[in-house]
């Protein structure tokens, strides 16, 4: 018997195709549910799905869906998301969705099938480069060439994806490997070589942390998805630790549900349509601790007006994203978990320290400032406006587990002022990409992962109809899934920003010819509702929740309502614009401004 | 001064495999960073390491970005900024080809002489010479020379004293990047 020759156990495990490796490494990782879409390189995997019991497959209509499918699958459960696709157009229209989960840090595995190794370069039929094409829009991607190296790459993928900052990660599957032989290797003896991203904060900066925050006479606790990410019981810590401080909170579009939204500590959403009392606490707040937001230009507004007299405290578990957008006094490099754990220890061995009225001002003045009611909207007459549209979806689904999902437009950001998040991870939007189409595949995932509980996808019209070939995913799988459309005929924050900034030529942003919403759910197979007038709105949306099937919602809502508050492009937070400016003034913007999307 | 656009060479230790190099120059490509110089060669075929030696310009702020950013990418082991991080010094090698009548060729050798330069290779109307040194003289050497063509290595680089550049510190022990020296923004 020579060194070479093979150990029992593992010739046994030889005896598996590289598709059944594939599988098994799923299985092992966890997986329970596969989004994809078939095609001649993944026939293998195909094949041996159809022999095997322990995952599912949902079958999608279109790639980007799938993608879409595994967020939302991901987003609401905490769990990596998991997406098969074929070669070439398989792959490539996956990659909207990678773009997506990888601003949004969602862990995603997306496997693509890939041409034999042999053909590979040779312009073969569905080929694509897709380890080049999705490089830039992945955290990791793979070209798996060798089957002994199979099992491993996959169980790193995992690691790669649901570790750190999380991150879809590509394996890209040439069609021999998924069919030739390939050895087994399990998950524990996988340890990777260069990838360890750190989780612990180091303690010294807790304390210089908690120096800073003692010395507050006017601070402010700015949290984002990053705690969401890093789970529940780092939501829950944030909870504590904001109580325990006493201090004022708010968080991003991201990290809505982090905190609970009608706790009076919290201010509500900052940035572009953030609150009034929001958005001016972070201008003249003097300490500000970031936990697990990053910056984004939709927060800061402009960078030269932000936060100009605070010191700052950023918390966030890729140090990459320290000092990018904003330089910052003091970074803490750890994951939100782990570094409010520390913070809440540290602030309690110095609990006598803290004065709780040293806050009482600034207290004074955020409860001034919340007197604008920045939100408000009046409903007046039979004209359905979006805001109670959404409103009263919230209030009447308050006795029940309900997720959201959003496309991206004003719908978005009504839904986000609106729709009040007590808990974590029952809140799914394209905050980072922006991706119109995103809310109803991401609506089908999360509905997948909680069959018992309402999901809502709320809507624009145009951005629905982006990915609405999925009805029929939500159909075969019986996923009851709610579209609940507001449909105001525009695309609304396009013909919004014509108004503001364009002089209201609405170039190209009214749809001329929709569908009939209600006729379109029938041929689908699902069920149409429409509201036109503010007394019918309850009533649909209670035979909405009634119905146990996929429902299209058509609201017809006011199609000249804009959303408020608006920091314009260019201007800084304290230059946020609360209502309507007066006939014929134009939103004021700067030249600078104009250039900013 | 935190706006001021300095010049830095960075070392970063990679696993050698497929396509590593081409996620480092997306990276640059990508968020719109320079690259001056970009070198890369195995260094450790036991271990499977390559080294890559970039020379970018950008302000404090840029540079940690690409340092971090660096660091972030998967099959890196170990980023090091040889610039922030003590002295170091960089060489690079040129080949240089000149033509043109006896006269003009026996001036370049005495260049090249002067310059320690070495003869390469030689035909009755052109020679090529090698030349290595700091990225300064070579510029030098080249200005002299005035060739009909040039081909350059790209800079390498090495830190002067005993700390080296290895995969034993993880690169994770360089996570929290340096305070940057905060500007307000009514300064700017």
């Amino acid at each position: 018997m020579t060194a070479q020759t093979l150990a029992p156990a593992a010739r046994a495990s030889q005896a598996l195709t590289g598709s059944q490796v594939v599988l098994k490494a799923l299985v092992e990782q966890g997986v329970e549910v596969i989004f994809g879409y078939p095609g001649g390189a993944v026939l293998p995997i195909y094949d041996a799905i159809f022999q095997q019991s322990e995952l599912r497959h949902v079958l999608v209509r279109h790639e980007q869906a799938a993608v879409h499918a595994a967020e939302g699958y991901a987003r609401s459960t905490g769990k990596v998301g998991c997406v098969l696709v074929t070669s070439g157009p398989g792959a490539t229209n996956t990659v909207t969705g990678l773009t997506d989960a990888l601003m949004d840090s969602v862990p995603i595995v997306c496997l693509t099938g890939q041409v034999p190794t042999h053909m590979i370069g040779n312009d073969a039929f569905q080929e694509a480069d897709t380890v080049g094409i999705t490089r830039p829009c992945t955290k990791h991607n793979y070209l798996v060439k060798d089957p002994s190296g199979l099992a491993r790459t996959v169980h790193e993928a995992f690691h790669v994806a649901r570790s750190g900052r999380p991150g879809p990660v590509v394996i890209d599957l040439p069609k021999d490997i998924l069919m030739g032989g390939a050895p087994y290797v399990a998950r524990d003896e996988v340890r990777h070589r260069t990838y360890h991203p750190v989780r612990d904060p180091e303690e010294a900066r807790i304390e210089q942390a908690v120096d800073m925050l003692l010395g507050a006479e006017r601070p402010i606790i700015y949290a984002g998805g990053g705690v969401v990410n890093s789970g529940p019981r780092a939501c829950q810590l944030l909870t504590e630790f904001v109580r325990e401080t006493g201090f004022p909170v708010t968080l991003t579009l991201m990290g809505l549900g982090a905190y609970p939204a009608t706790d009076r500590q919290f201010v509500g959403m900052l940035g572009m349509h953030g609150t009034y009392e929001a958005n001016l606490a972070m201008h003249g707040c003097d300490v500000m601790l970031n936990v697990g937001a990053r910056f984004d230009d939709r927060v800061t507004a402009r960078l030269d007006g932000f936060s100009p007299a605070s010191k700052k405290i950023h918390v966030d578990i890729d140090p990459s994203s320290i000092n990018k957008n904003i330089p910052v006094d003091l970074s803490i490099v750890g994951d939100c978990e782990r570094t409010l754990t520390a913070l809440i220890a540290a602030w309690r061995r110095r609990a006598n320290q803290h004065e709780s009225s040293r806050t009482r001002a600034w207290w004074g003045q955020i409860d001034e400032w919340r007197k604008t009611d920045s939100l408000r909207f009046r409903q007046q007459g039979e004209v359905i406006k979006p805001q109670f549209a959404i409103q009263r979806l919230y209030e009447l689904t308050l006795d029940r587990e309900v997720y959201v999902t959003t496309e991206v437009g004003q719908h978005q950001m009504w839904a986000a002022q609106h729709f009040k998040f007590e808990k974590p991870l029952r809140w799914m939007t394209s905050g980072g990409l922006g991706t119109m189409g995103y809310g109803f595949p991401a609506a089908m995932g999360v509905q997948v992962a909680h069959p018992e509980a309402l999901v809502v996808d709320i809507a624009g019209e145009a951005s629905w109809v982006m990915n609405m070939q999925e009805m029929s995913t939500c159909i075969q799988y019986r996923l009851p899934v709610k579209s609940f459309i507001l449909n105001n005929s525009y695309m609304g924050m396009v013909r919004q920003w014509q108004d503001f900034f364009h002089g209201s030529r609405h170039s190209e942003s009214y749809m001329e010819s929709l569908p009939d919403f209600v006729k379109l759910a029938e041929a689908f197979g699902a069920v149409g509702l429409r509201a036109e007038k503010a007394s019918d709105l309850d009533d649909l949306i209670k035979e909405m929740i009634r119905v146990d099937r996929p429902v299209i919602a058509d609201i017809v809502v006011d199609r000249a309502e804009n959303v408020y508050p608006m920091i314009p492009g260019g201007a800084a937070h304290n230059e946020i614009r609360l209502s309507p400016p007066d006939d014929g003034e134009h939103m004021p913007i700067s030249e600078k401004g104009m250039v900013l999307v | 001064m935190p706006d001021q656009e300095r010049r830095h060479t960075i070392a970063v230790l990679v696993d050698n495999e497929p396509g590593v190099l081409a996620r480092v120059i997306g990276l640059f490509s990508g968020r719109g960073y320079n690259i001056e110089s970009l070198t890369v060669a195995e260094v450790d075929e036991a271990n499977g390491l390559s080294r890559i030696n970039i020379v970018t310009t950008g302000t404090p702020l840029v540079v940690e970005q690409i340092r971090s950013l660096l660091a972030k990418l998967v099959p890196v082991h170990r980023v090091l900024d040889l610039t922030l991080s003590g002295t170091h010094v960089e060489r690079e090698l040129a080949l240089v080809k000149v033509s043109g009548d006896r006269e003009r060729l026996i001036e370049a050798l005495r260049i090249a002489d002067f310059m320690h330069a070495r003869l390469v290779a030689s035909s009755p109307k052109s020679l090529v010479f090698e030349a290595t040194g700091g990225p300064d003289e070579l510029d030098a050497f080249i200005e002299l020379l005035r060739p009909i063509e040039v081909s350059r290595a790209g800079i390498v680089a090495i830190g002067r004293g005993d700390a080296v550049l290895s995969t034993d510190r993880l690169k994770s022990e360089q996570t929290n990047p340096k305070p940057m020296s905060v500007k307000k923004a009514s300064e700017r």
